[in-house]
């Protein structure tokens, strides 16, 4: 199956879970930070962790597509970082300093 | 090759809808009179069209004479299937024949009849409509189709009904008119419902073919259904009052629904749906007691009626019942044929009113005419040629559709309608020889100073009755002021001690827009163009029953429509001699009424006040010049109750149930909102909680229960 490092073979699972692991880091770290950029850094690593499973998978069942889609989500990311680093930049010219829980103007 | 041609038909149709299209959207640059030539012209057209139709289908053989052609398929729903499509048959042959030809000749005289009309125009538009509309009725493949053209019919009628919408009581006879056609309209609705639901489909030929199969609850009430659809747009008991109001619309306009159009649609519907009432007995023994009742009170009601055009309105009602007897019997040939010879007669007799108020300064009352002929000598002739076709003296038109009318109600063994008929036409001899006599014949009694206006009895020379009517035609007349109001068709009533109680319900006292009185002057001829369709008119009323002779080989309209109602048994007299006989009695009391209105109005009147009919008819006569206060019944009933109940639904059931509840919809929706913003807190981190939840919940789901 996968490439074998010393006595020990990598399988697939084993992208898989440290994906899984990344996935839960960038989560927690949306969910318990505020500081809006560290937030952001967060959801990059998730978007990090599931492009490791797209390739995972892609490899593990010869299937080009999760690495096409790999392609996509690298340009969303772009994009989203463009957006989001220019709205942060926006925040801090405004009120110095980028705390999330400050930004609730949109409260019901 | 000929079916290819009678493809075509909707070709009919589509000529005057096109007329109304050009003339609606640039009428008012193509102006006057142009416009009516644009709209006469395509009529006349379709009436070419028309007759090629009949070449025609006169050249295949009679069994292949029904020929369908599908345009596009309209409705698609499941297993139901409604197309657009067309029938050419000789019924609607017959038909369209009549609707272009007749109504080709009512536009002609429009142009000249509406002259200097500021909406002239619109008029056109608004006729050219309703003949397309007419058309797309007849010629239609199904009951949808047909639908169709009712509806249009229904709502160019009140248009042109309307069309001086100036006038109050215009504009409130096109609504009576418009809301009474609803009122048919549902049976039509209901009746179609039905047969999508019994038979699948609302083809002419296929439902035809299932109604003899069909269960009789089912086919009495598509009968039955079809009647209501049928006494709603031909003015039938008790749905008939909006065509005497109808009398506010233009004469060209009371021409067209009365002659060529809009009324005999309720016929048409019924001798299309035969199968039905044939399959159903007392389907038919409804329609023939509604069509002899019918004739038989609106004829009543015709004696009495001091204006011009609503003695022809009566008239008509009266004449529809005679086409309504003859469906109620199974003589569907000799419906055809008297709608034909109706549309002859009635098409002049209207066509002469117009030309007589027309020449007599918008006047329409025929107790202060008279002597006529001397002034509108052609009209005299054509309106006299009429009287005698309508009254059914042989050899003219009405007598040989009229008496077959009666014979086949005899041979069919009805003989209470038979002897009701025969009563019927007594009264069609007495109130057409009223009218014509009292407008051309007898004592001049229109001016000023007629002897017969200014008899003995007439207390409002001392101008008591000078009210707002009378005032304004009387300015302009100088010193004869009072005198004017005396004699003013709106005052005459009460001027002259005439009892207003059987006026008609609707009153003229509100002048029309080129409304004003003769003074000093005499009425005069109208132009050629408005003669040519009467004398046209007046010789079809002539020579129109040739065209279905009593005798074999020379009734070339039985021939012609036998296709249409191959199975059925219609009644025809055993023997010649039978039906000379029969004939003759019809025609003895014909001559009866006729004479009677003689004796009566040979001389005129000698007063003006005092019509004769009202002394013979005593009691009755506030009854008859209400006609049995039928319109006073239905508008008590609806001030009434129906008010009653309009004001119920509306502050109970509307205001209170149905504003309720929306009402406390929006409160719920308001309330929920209310306590729902504030879970929205405006903390990212919490939203981003939440889409974590719910993707942790969407997985749990697939997980659990897909993935299984």
């Amino acid at each position: 199956m996968g490439p074998i490092i010393g006595a020990l073979e990598i399988t697939p699972s084993y992208y898989l879970v440290l994906a899984a692991m990344l996935f839960t880091i960038g989560t927690v770290g949306v969910l318990v930070r505020r500081n809006v950029i560290v937030m952001f850094m967060g959801v990059e690593l998730m978007l990090n962790a599931v492009n490791l499973t797209f390739v995972a998978f892609a490899k593990a069942l010869n299937d080009i597509a999760g690495q096409v889609l790999v392609f996509f989500t690298l340009v969303v990311a772009a994009a989203e970082v463009a957006v989001g680093l220019a709205i942060i930049v926006a925040i801090f010219r405004r009120r110095r300093g980028a705390t999330a829980d400050d930004l609730k103007v949109l409260e019901g | 090759m000929e079916r290819d041609l009678l493809e075509w038909i909707g070709i009919v149709p589509l000529l005057p809808l096109i007329g109304a299209a050009v003339l609606m959207l640039f009428g008012r640059r193509i102006g006057a009179p142009l416009a009516g030539w644009i709209a006469t012209a395509l009529m006349g057209l379709a009436f070419l069209w028309s007759l090629v139709m009949l070449v025609a289908i006169l050249s295949l053989p009679e069994n292949a004479r029904s020929v369908t052609s599908v345009a596009f398929t309209w409705i698609q729903v499941d297993q139901l299937q409604i197309d657009f499509g067309f029938l050419a048959d000789p019924l609607s042959i017959t038909w369209i024949l009549l609707v272009t030809g007749v109504g080709s000749l009512i536009f002609l005289y429009s142009i000249g009849y509406m002259r200097g009309d500021p909406n002239f125009s619109r008029f056109f538009a608004y006729m050219s409509l309703f003949a397309g509309s007419m058309l797309l009725l007849v010629t239609g493949s199904s009951y949808l189709l047909t639908f169709l053209g009712w509806e249009g019919v229904g709502l160019c009628s009140y248009l042109l009904i309307a069309f001086w919408f100036e006038r109050s009581s215009a504009a409130i006879a096109g609504k009576k008119a418009f809301i009474t056609n609803r009122v048919g309209d549902v049976g039509f609705l209901i009746a179609m419902f039905i047969l999508i639901k019994e038979f699948g489909t609302l083809d002419y030929g296929a439902t035809g073919a299932a109604a003899s199969s069909a269960s009789s609850t089912i086919v009495t009430a598509v009968a039955l259904l079809l009647l209501l659809a049928a006494v709603g747009k031909s003015a039938q008991i008790p749905l008939f009052p909006w065509l005497t109001d109808a009398m506010e619309g233009p004469t060209p306009v009371s021409a067209l629904i009365h002659a060529a159009t809009m009324v005999t649609a309720g016929v048409y519907l019924i001798a299309r749906a035969h199968p039905f009432f044939d399959a159903s007995g007392d389907g038919l023994e409804v329609v023939a007691w509604v069509g002899v009742l019918t004739a038989l009170l609106a004829g009543g009601a015709a004696l009495l009626q001091p204006d011009i055009k609503r003695v022809l309105a009566y008239s008509t009602i009266s004449q529809l019942g005679y086409m309504f007897l003859a469906l109620g019997v199974k003589a569907y040939t000799a419906a055809v044929f008297m709608v034909l010879m109706h549309a002859f007669f009635k098409g002049c007799l209207f066509l002469g009113a117009g030309s007589v108020i027309h020449g007599n300064a918008e006047n329409q009352d025929i107790r202060i005419m008279g002597r006529f002929r001397r002034f509108l000598p052609y009209t005299a002739i054509g309106m006299t040629i009429a009287w005698l076709a309508i009254a059914g003296v042989p050899p003219f038109a009405g007598f040989w559709a009229k008496d077959e009318i009666l014979e086949s109600a005899f041979i069919a063994g009805d003989y209470g309608i038979w002897v009701l008929g025969l009563l019927a036409a007594i009264f069609t001899g007495l109130y057409m020889t009223r009218l014509i006599q009292l407008v051309f014949y007898g004592n001049e009694r229109f001016r000023d100073d007629s002897p017969a206006v200014t008899a003995d009895a007439l207390p409002a020379v001392s101008g008591g009755s000078d009210d707002d009517a009378g005032g304004a035609g009387g300015s302009d007349a100088g010193g004869a002021g009072s005198l004017d109001a005396a004699v003013d068709p709106a005052d005459m009533p009460d001027a002259l001690g005439y009892d207003p109680d059987f006026l008609p319900t609707v009153d003229f006292t509100e002048p029309t827009p080129r409304a004003s009185r003769l003074h000093g002057h005499d009425p005069h001829e109208s132009p050629v163009i408005m003669l040519i369709p009467i004398l046209v008119l007046a010789t079809l009323s002539i020579f129109g029953g040739l065209i279905n002779l009593p005798l074999k080989g020379l009734d070339f309209l039985d021939q012609f429509l036998e296709p249409v109602f191959r199975g059925v048994t219609q009644p025809a007299p055993d023997s010649f001699a039978e039906g000379l006989s029969l004939e003759g009695i019809a025609v003895v009391l014909a001559l009866i009424g006729i004479g009677i209105g003689l004796l009566l109005y040979r001389k005129g009147l000698r007063n003006a006040a005092k019509d004769p009919i009202v002394d013979h008819t005593g009691n009755l006569a506030p009854v008859l010049g209400h006609a049995y206060y039928v319109d006073d019944a239905q508008a008590a009933f609806f001030d009434g109750p129906g008010r009653a109940t309009a004001e119920f639904l509306d502050e109970d059931v509307d205001q209170k149930v149905i504003d309720g509840g929306v009402n406390g919809m929006a409160r719920l929706v308001r309330g929920a909102g209310g306590g729902l913003r504030h879970a929205q807190d405006g903390l990212v981190r919490r939203y981003a909680l939440g889409i974590l939840l719910g993707a942790v919940a969407i997985l749990l789901f697939l997980l659990v229960y897909v993935g299984r």
